[in-house]
């Protein structure tokens, strides 16, 4: 079995302070980490390979040179190579170009490693952007099915099984392999690195890609050649001085809190 | 580009009803069509859905095109994704609007990406740019912290997904009448490839509407224990509204996930959520901060979802509750 795990790094977001007197997010200096879901993602193909030795688990990820960091913690947790994808003609791609990318570096990961994946798992979505896209755009782009939000998957006969949530409690979801499955929080934990594995994970030699390697068509990547483009960021108008009440018993307060309530229409 | 014109409101139906999700989007949609000078059309798929055929007419649709047959009874990404290619293909819409739904959110990729078009995920602000006529869509980024404006200046159709709850639903007019053009469109034999093996049904709690409730009270691990969540039904009670509840009450297996607000659980957007022994963690606020007002319940003054909050009271959810219950109880008598 071989596994492909998409894995992005992203700011630390819950490290990421507001200016309230300028109303700017502070992003500078903030530190990265791997997407949470994709430490999940991992860990899920890791988790194959436990059971089944014979499995190889790929890591990649588009981005930045810095990106390697993100790409090393992987490979200290069980991954057993990694690929970067980076040229600065890929910045700010949006979905559908990133998915492009990533759709064509699976191709080539293929013909270098003289294999082919049964299976490519993603996080459910990346935290910094929120879209939950890429995941479903990959599995277009390749023409795979695809299973979002899994919480656990099993693989056999040439298939594999996916408890998924959905809004209306979790169901069991069959796709033929190859496949895109996509994970969302699961029940167990990433595991961590040891000494020793982050190590040789500091050794490993990490192949990179670049547009031209993947032959990319550059009209159809980064800005320009992307669909949808980011007009603008802003910092919404935070909600200023809510009312807080404090009172020696619960009953003062529940009477204070419905008054007010009752004043303001609320209730 | 020119010959993609009107907006397009795909209606998510379940048993033949139309999502809340999807009818609350044809207000918005007529909006824009009409400053875009456009028509408003609901896109219904789906089995049986004459019901929704008609509350999508009675909530503002100038036009629907309905594909109804037995294939579409169970939502499927492939399945959908080819009939809505079909559709688009043929009719050429210049816009689509998806409620940010789980399927929603399954299907709109997969379908921009078979478009090779662009798609904005779980928009909370829809404008039109009055410079180049091309949608403004708003949408919270880094778990909310930030906001991006995006637009999608020349492929076609541009999509969007729409967070649930943003755009209330206006009053129905059952009078109104739209022509109604009906597609027969059949799943070419081996396109679906996923196939559901079994439904883990929540029982009752299944019912749970979360993101079509007025009225939200959840709990956090500040209940303490499982028992506690009867003096969050309590007030839910009492204000007609709906339980929901933080992860770590979901993980410690007080409540279903189905009840679960966040990041990994829904996205709401009631007029009044009130959090109980919630500690106010990033990813539940992903989920809730659009709510119209929020009350905060907690024994730490500190705790960061006061900082969202419009009002909170600083105590123990077991003398708050009861007692709030009980004021608001006397209130409504
Ligand atoms: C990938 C990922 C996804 C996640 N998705 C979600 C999600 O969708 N939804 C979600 O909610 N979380 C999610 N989480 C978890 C989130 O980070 C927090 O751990 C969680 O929201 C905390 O829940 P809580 O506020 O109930 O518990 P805590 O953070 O433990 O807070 C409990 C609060 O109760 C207060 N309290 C205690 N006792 C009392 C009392 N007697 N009276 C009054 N107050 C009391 C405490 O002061 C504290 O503020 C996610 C985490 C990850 C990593
Ligand atoms: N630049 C990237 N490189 C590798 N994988 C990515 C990249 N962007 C997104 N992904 C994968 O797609 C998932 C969903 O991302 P998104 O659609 O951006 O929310 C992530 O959890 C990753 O698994």
């Amino acid at each position: 079995m071989n596994i492909l795990v998409c894995i992005k790094q992203v700011p630390d977001i819950e490290q990421i302070k507001i200016d309230t007197s300028k109303n700017v997010m502070l992003i500078e200096g903030v530190p990265t980490i791997v997407n949470t879901f994709d430490t999940y993602a991992l860990e899920t193909a890791v988790k194959v390979k436990d059971a089944d030795p014979a499995t190889k688990v790929y890591v990649v990820t588009m981005g930045p040179e810095k990106a390697k960091e993100a790409l090393k913690s992987c490979l200290s947790v069980g991954a057993d190579k990694a690929y970067l994808v980076s040229d600065s003609v890929l910045a700010d791609s949006d979905t559908l170009a990133t998915s492009y990318v990533l759709g064509s570096a699976v191709k080539a990961i293929e013909a270098s490693e003289a294999l082919s994946f049964d299976l490519i798992l993603c996080g459910k979505q990346a935290v910094d952007g929120d879209t939950a896209q890429v995941g479903s755009q990959l599995a277009e782009y390749l023409n795979y099915p695809q299973i979002t939000s899994a919480l656990e998957i099993a693989l056999d006969g040439g298939k594999v099984r996916a408890k998924r949530e959905t809004e209306e409690g979790n169901e069991v979801m069959e796709a033929a392999l190859p496949a895109v499955v996509t994970i969302t929080k699961t029940a167990y934990e990433p595991r961590y690195a040891s000494v020793k594995t982050k190590m040789a994970a500091n050794r490993a030699q990490i192949p990179l890609l670049t547009a031209a390697d993947l032959a990319l068509d550059t009209a159809l990547v980064g800005l320009n050649g992307s669909a949808a483009k980011v007009v603008k960021t802003f910092v919404p108008e935070r909600k200023k001085g809510g009312v807080k009440i404090q009172e020696e018993t619960g009953e003062l307060a529940a009477d204070k809190l419905t008054a007010l309530l009752s004043n303001a229409g609320v209730i | 580009m020119s010959e993609y014109k009107n907006f397009w409101v795909f209606i998510e139906s379940q048993n033949g009803e139309a999502k809340n999700a999807s009818l609350e989007l044809l207000s918005p949609g007529k909006k824009l069509a009409d400053a875009a000078g456009e028509k408003l059309v609901a896109v219904v798929l789906g089995s049986q859905v004459e019901a929704a055929v008609k509350a999508a007419i009675s909530y503002g649709a100038d036009e629907v095109i309905k594909v109804d047959s037995a294939e579409y009874a169970d939502y499927s990404t492939e399945g959908y994704t080819y009939a809505l290619e079909q559709l688009v293909n043929k009719y050429k819409p210049a816009t689509i609007l998806i409620g940010a739904t789980g399927k929603g959110r399954d299907l709109a990729p997969r379908l921009a990406g078979r478009l090779k078009t662009g798609l904005v995920a779980d928009c909370t602000g829809l404008d039109i740019d009055a410079s180049t006529g091309t949608v403004l869509w708003t949408r919270p980024v880094y778990g909310g912290k930030s906001m991006a404006s995006i637009e999608i200046p020349s492929a076609r159709p541009q999509i969007g997904t729409v967070r649930q709850g943003v755009f209330k639903r206006g009053e129905p007019d059952t009078g109104r009448s739209a022509d109604i053009i009906g597609e027969n469109i059949s799943i070419p034999a081996g396109t679906i490839r996923t196939s559901v093996v079994e439904k883990i049904a929540e029982a009752a709690e299944g019912a749970v509407k979360l993101e079509e409730a007025d009225v939200i009270v959840s709990g956090g691990r500040g209940l303490g224990k499982p028992e506690n969540f009867s003096l969050v039904k309590d007030l839910a009670d009492v204000l007609g509204g709906v339980v929901g509840a933080s992860r770590a009450a979901v993980d410690a297996g007080w409540i279903s996930h189905v009840h679960q607000v966040g990041q990994t659980g829904k996205t709401v957007g009631p007029k009044l959520y009130i959090a109980c022994g919630i500690s106010g963690a990033i990813q539940h606020l992903a989920g809730m901060s659009g709510s119209d007002v929020i009350i905060a319940i907690n024994r730490d003054c500190d705790a960061p979802i006061f900082d969202i909050a419009d009002y909170g009271i600083v105590g123990d959810i077991k003398e708050v509750l009861p007692a709030l219950t009980e004021a608001i109880k006397k209130l409504k008598a």
